[in-house]
């Protein structure tokens, strides 16, 4: 039906796909899946005429295709369901399902009873009924979802990928999409389905493709592949693997001291997290481990305060800090690097020497002035010991590498004297030197007395980096591995666990410090949100 | 407001569906789309039989025939400026146009009705026309594009009117005059014109696939191209729309007043905005309709005539009650828009 | 080699609108001075430049509280209805002393200016729609306390109005002061740095623990007590209060020099130095028309011009 084959696409000083063959067959559900920085999105832009590849073809019907706009691969039957819908929420449903496509009457007016008698069954067709004159924005995400997808099958479209579709949906709206789908496959449609929920992938789809550092790394028939399998494939990790130390950067394990500095309990929110809580003791390096939206970035934006919480409590040094509250975290000496380090970290705009004073500006100025002589004396300082290479403190940081840029995030929290550092992809999309640099200096800052909780979907990094990992699945904590038992294969193991049956202790490199069975059957509750 | 600024927009909006009733919108909901649609409708029949109950010189006919005309020019401006709004958009230049319409009219009515006509309505949908290409194919704020454009037109205004010292003089005798003087049934031509236009705007912006493009836009403008929207041919079409209501209402103005009087339609763009919001129209774009405008309009010149009845008070105290009704509306809509946000 | 030699264009084009954005209004300026001394008779006097620094004056004080407002990729529409709001409320206390009259003024700026920051921080309107309220609202009130044009006759304003220190009008001098003022206030201070991350990247300023709704605050009602002031200057220089129309097209006059001296609509940056030369640019342009008897309405169409090659010039930049 659709396919790709050789599709290369490079970025600047990265290479997002390279000699990729994809096809997505009529009447099968196509599970695509890959962490971070895999290629995933990008594969899709290609197939939706987002991106045109650099090499390579897109075959569409049988013949060849080249999209240059979203519209014309949407014309051509390629539609798209993304996370967050992509319609007009102001505006009915009917005129949503049916936008360009109005029936019209006399003197080409739009033929309301007519519009909403179809909209009406096309719904009803897909086993959804609402009132389609109210607003779409009445409707659940789930609900809308589902008006998306029926305009989509409305224009004929032949393939329909879905990207992460069920990462806000209650459970009951899990349903009706898995019986729509079916309902697709019945119909001929090829469907591309991404999701990082295994439980869901082996539900409903028939075939996989992985893709890792932007190569196909495996397709086939999804039956033929158990978890454990599918896994270590995403994390391009064999089981059993010797643990090969010297990959990263990273020191083996650190002198801890005995008392958490920083203790979380019971964070939740809704649809994203469920009590999650963790405790981190002065040079100390916490892991948290699990796939893409299993709530990691989640758990550090909580306990930063950038992101509300529905209960839960935080703590540093056994003092209480006011949750939802970026400020009051910071006060407390909690300092998050973002994982989305160009939209929320930096101030591109702003040169180096102001980024990295930013936040510590009040204690680096006497009555509201800017000390300049102890700011540039800071800088310097943090130039110098984090190796930050610019064409000088003026230039905009905008203009820097993805590393430096890192580099310079970290010198403003380090400027502040954190007690804590939560570090969300600290590595992700720079280059392998500064990649060396960034993770020898989260080791040195732990060795200092900081207390660390390192986010990573580079397993090795993670394992290396981490004296103990916590392992999130769907917003709950499931497992905690400590001491010997941070091991690649025992986080695979814990990321790929069933639902249904926890793994089995057996399966698990012994360890004293495991904690009691974590209630599984919260899973189904909340429901990870995702970021791609 | 789509663009907010605060820290509660950062926060994902809650999801607020309970899971056995998945597309029944809360009381709150429901009151808020209520006030939102008919709010300024209430507002004003409370005016009215406020007015008519304080003074007896309210509720007479050349009281009510006076308002109505007064309101028609700049109900025509608002019928433009709600199409440029729900788009997302803002048309400052409206007042210019107005004014210019006007003096181009009046300038070409010694040439016969038809040039006292389409020579406003072709210069000014012109200028809107740049406005729209300059807003969607540049991709310029509209409110800089739209001010230099208020600029340039009084610019031009003033070059063909020797700096604003000559007026025109449209001949009272003329068919063009009896489109702002004459009467039908006892009511004002403007007054049907302007009624005829809006029950026209109202079945463009609800009835046709255009209307629903402008919607569209407005609403989610990157979905709406995902969905096939002519977004830039939309876009344009609106600021053109604008340009033509603005001097049409300049025209019929002109007509009215038998000169092209230069100096009028300053602060008319603030006065049109105003309407359109009050009216229920959201200034983020994505929802409004015209017959809101009209009410709108309809309220603005009840609480000047009120104002103008009490005399005591001065005119300025309308100025003030409109803004203050702005603030509230537009507080009211930024608040109940976050409430609602789904997503 | 097609493909290269388009490439080198774009770059080229690219580096000239740049170098336009950062230098063109310096350019300009120095273009319409040379022009002037060559073309122009009775330009080189010190009369005249004492009356262009004067007439200068009040837009410029606007356009620094615009140009804050600005960086933090906001906008004040109210400036216009602040100056006739603050020439009202000091023709009303005049009777009590000009001291404060002046401060009664001032603090009527500062409280619409409080009210728009409150709008934008913590409602989260957008600047245009909140300032745009209070525009109306503005002049409203201001027409309420002062009806109609009033003589202002008190000596210390005339004094301030139309007095010079070794040649230089008190208006200038002033003016100059608040301009120098603002630059240290964005460059040294703690404030200025925190608004302009604020203007460059929100989320980010927020992640970083930036106090941005006090900030917000702040700007605007800084926005509001220039424009006051702009408001009793020009008062004193009219000696007359004419809330009718003082101010008028304020708003348009102060983005614009705020515009065309470079600094971005979309924020994170302020150039002082740029809006001194801007408001300048614009005063040299409207005479430099009018003494070669082109009339009121060239200069508003070059106006018009004017602005859209400047925002046009910003855009492209910011697009990369």
């Amino acid at each position: 039906m659709l396919s790709v084959t050789g599709v290369s696409k490079l970025f600047p000083g990265v290479k997002a796909l390279s000699d990729v063959d994809f096809t997505a067959r009529a009447g099968e559900v196509h599970a695509l899946v890959g962490e971070n920085g895999a290629g995933k999105s990008t594969l899709i832009k290609v197939l939706t005429g987002v991106y045109q590849p650099d090499t390579g073809e897109v075959v569409h019907n049988g013949s060849p295709v080249r999209f240059t706009t979203p519209l014309q691969a949407q014309q051509a039957g390629i539609s798209t369901i993304y996370q967050e819908v992509n319609l007009v929420p102001l505006m009915s449903v009917a005129r949503n399902l049916l936008l360009g496509r109005e029936p019209r009457g006399r003197l080409g007016l739009i033929d309301f009873r007519r519009m909403h008698r179809e909209a009406d069954e096309a719904l009803r067709g897909l086993g959804i009924r609402v009132d389609v004159s109210r607003p779409l924005r009445e409707l659940g995400v789930g609900a809308q979802q589902m008006v998306a997808l029926a305009r989509a099958v409305a224009i004929d479209a032949r393939v329909v990928i879905m990207d992460e579709p069920t990462s806000s949906l209650e459970p009951r709206e899990v349903r009706t999409l898995f019986d729509v789908i079916g309902m697709l496959r019945e119909r001929g449609i090829a469907v591309v389905y991404v999701s990082h929920r295994m439980d869901e992938l082996y539900e409903i789809c028939d075939a996989v493709t992985v893709l890792r550092d932007g190569r196909v790394v495996h397709t086939g028939r999804l039956a033929d592949l158990d978890r454990l399998r599918l896994v270590s494939l995403m994390l391009g990790r064999e089981i059993g693997e010797v643990r090969s130390e010297g990959l990263t950067k990273f020191t083996g394990s650190h002198q801890a001291a005995a008392e958490p500095v920083l203790r979380a309990e019971g964070l939740t929110i809704r649809h994203q997290l469920h009590d999650v809580s963790l405790a981190i003791r002065p040079g100390e390096v916490v892991g948290l481990g699990g796939l893409l939206g299993s709530g990691r970035s989640e758990t550090a934006r909580a306990i930063a305060g950038a992101l509300p919480t529905d209960s839960g409590r935080v703590s540093v040094g056994g003092a209480a800090v006011r949750t939802g509250s970026t400020p009051a975290a910071i006060r407390a000496g909690i300092s998050l690097l973002p994982e989305d380090r160009k939209a929320e970290g930096i101030s591109p705009g702003l040169s180096v020497r102001e980024n990295i004073a930013l936040a510590a500006l009040p204690g680096l100025s006497r009555f509201g002035l800017v000390d300049n002589a102890r700011v540039d004396k800071v800088v310097d300082m943090f130039v110098k010991r984090l190796r930050i290479k610019s064409a000088g403190p003026h230039q905009k940081v905008g203009e820097l590498s993805g590393g430096n840029q890192q580099k310079v995030l970290l010198a403003r929290w380090l400027a502040m004297h954190p007690k804590v550092l939560l570090l969300d992809e600290p590595t992700r999309g720079i280059d392998v030197g500064a990649k060396a640099e960034v993770q020898s200096l989260i080791d040195e800052l732990a060795e200092e007395g900081l207390a660390v909780l390192l986010i990573s979907s580079d397993t090795e990094e993670l394992i290396e980096g981490s004296d103990r990992i916590i392992v999130l699945k769907d917003g709950v904590v499931v497992d905690e591995l400590t001491g010997d038992a941070v091991t690649e294969d025992a986080l695979m193991r814990a990321i790929a666990a069933e639902p249904s049956a926890p793994s089995e202790p057996a399966d698990l490199p012994a360890s004293p410090d495991l904690p009691a069975s974590p209630d599984l059957s919260k899973n189904v509750k909340s429901a990870g949100s995702a970021h791609d | 407001m789509t663009t907010g600024t605060t820290e509660a927009d950062m926060r994902p909006a809650p999801v607020h569906q309970e899971p056995d009733k998945i597309d029944a919108p809360t009381r709150a909901e429901r009151f808020s789309a209520l006030a939102q649609q008919h709010g300024a409708l209430v507002t004003l029949l409370v005016a009215m039989v406020a007015a008519s109950l304080s003074f007896d010189t309210f509720l007479t006919g050349d009281n009510l025939e006076n308002m109505a005309l007064s309101s028609a020019f700049l109900a025509v401006v608002a019928l433009g400026m709600t199409f440029v709004i729900v788009t997302g958009g803002i048309d400052l230049s409206v007042g210019s146009l107005f004014a210019l319409g006007g003096v181009l009219a009046a300038w070409g009515s010694q040439y016969g009705t038809a040039v006292a006509l389409l020579l406003p309505l072709a210069v000014c949908g012109l200028i809107g026309v740049v406005n729209g290409l300059l807003i969607a194919r540049s991709g310029l704020a509209p409110f800089i594009v739209t001010l230099a454009a208020m600029l340039g037109a009084r610019g031009i205004l003033l070059a063909i009117t020797d700096e604003g010292s000559k007026t025109y003089l449209v001949d009272k005798d003329s068919f063009f005059a009896t489109l702002g003087q004459g009467s039908l049934l006892g009511i004002g031509v403007p007054i049907w014109i302007t009624v005829a236009l809006f029950v026209l705007g109202a079945v463009v912006l609800r009835l046709t696939r255009f209307g629903q493009y402008v919607y569209a836009v407005g609403g989610n403008e990157d979905a709406a191209a995902l969905m096939g929207a002519p977004v830039a041919r939309t876009k344009i079409t609106v600021y053109a729309l604008s340009g033509l209501c603005a001097g049409l209402a300049g025209a019929l103005n002109a007509a009215w007043l038998v000169s092209g009087v230069t100096i009028l339609g300053s602060g008319m763009e603030l006065e049109a905005i105003s309407a359109v919001v009050i009216g229920g129209t959201l200034l983020s774009g994505g929802f409004g309709f015209v017959s809101g405008s009209l009410v709108g309009v309809l309220l603005l010149k009840v609480i000047q005539n009120v104002i103008n009845q009490i005399g005591s008070l001065d005119s300025a105290y309308q100025q003030v009650v409109s803004g203050a009704f702005l603030a509230v509306v537009v507080v009211a809509q930024t608040w109940l828009g976050r409430r609602r946000r789904v997503l | 080699m097609t493909d290269l030699t388009l490439i080198r264009g774009q770059v080229d084009r690219e580096r000239l609108l740049r170098l336009l954005q950062e230098y063109g209004v310096y350019a300009g300026v120095v273009a319409l001075l040379v022009f002037n001394f060559v073309f122009t008779s009775n330009f080189v006097s010190a009369e005249n430049f004492r009356t262009q620094a004067v007439q200068v004056a009040p837009v410029l004080i606007v356009a620094l509280g615009m140009a804050l407002a600005i960086g933090t990729e906001g906008v004040d529409l109210s400036v216009g209805s602040v100056m006739a709001l603050s020439t009202s409320l000091l023709s009303l206390y005049l009777g009590y002393g000009p001291w404060l009259a002046v401060l009664m003024a001032v603090a009527g700026g500062i409280v619409i200016g409080l009210a728009n920051g409150s709008l934008i921080a913590f409602l989260g309107v957008q600047p245009i729609v909140a300032t745009l309220a209070l525009m109306v609202a503005g002049r409203g009130i201001a027409l309420v306390l002062l009806p109609q044009l009033e003589d202002v006759r008190d000596p210390g304003m005339a004094s301030l109005g139309s007095g010079d220190v070794l040649g230089v009008p008190y208006l200038v001098l002033i003016a100059a002061g608040l301009a120098l003022l603002v630059a240290f206030v964005v460059r040294r201070t703690t404030f200025g740095r925190q608004l302009l991350a604020v203007g460059d990247s929100r989320p980010a300023a927020r992640l970083a623990g930036l106090p941005v709704r006090r900030v917000l605050i702040v700007v605007y009602a800084c926005s509001g007590a220039l424009a006051a002031v702009a408001g009793v200057l020009a008062t004193a220089r009219l000696t007359a209060s004419d809330p009718t129309s003082l101010g008028n097209l304020m708003e348009l006059s102060a983005i614009t020099a705020v515009v065309v001296g470079g600094t971005p609509l979309s924020g994170g940056r302020v150039r002082i130095g740029g809006t001194v030369a801007g408001a300048v640019l614009i005063q040299l342009l409207t005479t430099t028309l009018i003494k070669h008897d082109l009339q009121p309405s060239w200069t508003q169409m070059a106006q018009a011009v004017v602005i859209i090659a400047a925002v046009y010039a910003a855009r492209e930049r910011g697009k990369r």
